[in-house]
């Protein structure tokens, strides 16, 4: 006998509830808490509080100004670059407060590498790019030991192939694809647990897109990747976990397949059904 | 601020036509129970002329709903409203197929006497008819709640097929020359009985299309 109406709709909320406490129950690497952020006295993010689970993609979306990529670089403490930045709340990483001032900001970045929109390899050969993180942090003095990094992060990064026969050769001969996936190579060198993307693939054809998105998916068995996009297809081919922004308000993250099919929020409907004015 | 979206001009194109596939479907099994219970060939003939247009109106929903996906790339409600339509239309196309079934039929029980009783053949008709309107409204409006109630009355075809089902296997059995008429009006009752199923189907779609909510096979 089928349930009275009223019960069917109570069991689908609980049944959503409950997929939303599954969804929390995986391990958090980030955990963001109530977060501001301000340019001198303008106020970009307005307390933000997310937790970005290890070994998932999450992507952040939002118009032009909403704070998804301020709010990204918060996360590895590149807005203190920026003169006259302040932030409040607590960016816990592994559970240690990356604003505390204990915090080494050097090793902090070392942890969380970033891969930025525009490519910008170093005018150096494709060897000495990748191996650059190596040096500066001292991580080998082996030259074996440096070729074989070198080689791994090219092979994680889908680039080895192509390159292998010319590592002593400029990088900015590479095609822009191919310089991208050369900073994910620089990035991956120096072995982060998180990467961050901020439109890493905006500048890049059909072809170098899919390439930069197929390693994002095979690169999240090792690493935690958060990716700032404006391309919500690109966030719903990539990501596991969907963030939306507005206003510098996190308005709603939940999971990529809910946030394209069915939205809590009417404001993040509005948005990537394109009616948003 | 809303903007007005081209998509939207292009849903709104997709919504009429399913609308009007489904009025095709309504207006075929109208037809075709009028060809049974007013023994009316003429009218028979007509649904089956009428098929080709219904099936060629399938089509073009379907290439629509293929465009839309392909170069606009709808989500959330959007998608699944487009999702709903690309699944309903060919169950509407399935329940005019239903309706050529009850004309052909009636085409065959019309040369031959009146079979003895066709009352309950005839409210499941009108439940099935009164069913597949409701579904239709209550997509256009799309209006979940009317969908579940409409889904609680398949039961009444469903228990009407059966009466039927015993009513006609009994005259089979009291009167054997008739029995080629009665399991002809048989057929005509699960047709019917398949038809409440199909508009079942529609509202579930309609519950996924407003709600987002997976309610088929559950209970």
């Amino acid at each position: 006998m089928s349930l009275p109406i009223s019960q069917q709709i109570e069991n689908e909320a609980s049944s959503i509830q409950s997929e939303d406490r599954n969804a929390g129950e995986a391990a958090s690497k980030i955990s963001v808490r109530d977060l501001n952020f301000y340019y001198g006295r303008s106020q970009a993010l307005h307390g933000i509080s997310i937790e970005i689970q290890e070994h998932v993609v999450t992507a952040f979306i939002g118009p032009s100004g909403c704070g998804k990529s301020t709010f990204l670089r918060t996360l590895n403490r590149m807005n203190d670059i920026i003169l006259g930045t302040r932030v409040e709340g607590q960016v816990l990483i592994d559970g240690q407060d990356i604003y505390s001032p204990a915090t080494d900001v050097v090793d902090l970045r070392r942890k969380v590498g970033m891969v930025f929109q525009k490519s910008n390899p170093f005018p150096k050969s494709i060897f000495d790019n990748v191996a650059y993180g190596l040096r500066i942090n001292r991580m080998t003095s082996s030259k074996s030991v440096l070729e074989g990094c070198v080689e791994q992060a090219l092979k994680d990064a889908a680039l080895w192939d192509e390159v292998k026969d010319r590592l002593k050769t400029s990088a900015l001969g590479l095609s822009g694809g191919q310089q991208q996936r050369l900073c994910i190579a620089r990035a991956l060198a120096i072995q982060p647990d998180v990467i961050l993307m901020d439109e890493p693939a905006s500048a890049l054809d059909p072809l170098a897109t899919a390439k930069i998105e197929g390693l994002i998916h095979d690169l999240k068995q090792q690493y935690t990747i958060v990716i700032v996009t404006h391309n919500m297809q690109q966030a719903a081919r990539v990501s596991d976990q969907t963030a939306f922004f507005l206003l510098g308000k996190l308005i709603e993250v939940n999971s990529t397949e809910r946030m394209f099919t069915a939205p809590n929020e009417k404001l993040t409907e509005d948005y990537i059904t394109g009616r948003f004015g | 601020m809303q903007q007005h979206r081209h998509l939207d001009d292009e849903l709104s194109s997709l919504r009429d036509r399913l609308l009007l596939l489904g009025g095709e479907a309504e207006r075929a099994l109208d037809r075709a129970m009028h060809a049974l219970t007013e023994r009316d060939s003429e009218a028979a003939k007509e649904v089956l002329a009428h098929d080709d247009e219904i099936d060629r109106l399938e089509v073009e929903i379907d290439r629509q709903c293929i465009d839309i996906i392909a170069l606009r790339q709808p989500a959330a409600r959007d998608l699944r409203f487009v999702i709903a339509v690309v699944k309903i239309a060919p169950v509407l196309e399935r329940i005019a197929d239903h309706a050529c079934n009850i004309a052909r039929a009636a085409m065959d029980l019309n040369n031959e006497p009146q079979v003895r009783s066709t009352v309950d053949v005839q409210r499941m008709a009108e439940h099935a008819t009164g069913m597949l309107h409701a579904a239709l409204d209550a997509f256009a409006a799309n209006d979940p709640e009317l969908a579940r109630q409409i889904i609680q009355r398949d039961k009444e075809i469903n228990n009407l097929y059966n009466h039927v089902f015993r009513d006609l296997i009994e005259s089979m059995v009291i009167e054997p020359a008739a029995a080629q008429r009665a399991a002809r009006l048989l057929f005509v009752a699960k047709h019917l009985e398949r038809i409440g199923d199909y508009v079942t189907d529609i509202c579930e779609l309609t519950v996924y299309m407003a709600l987002a909510a997976f309610i088929k096979h559950t209970k």
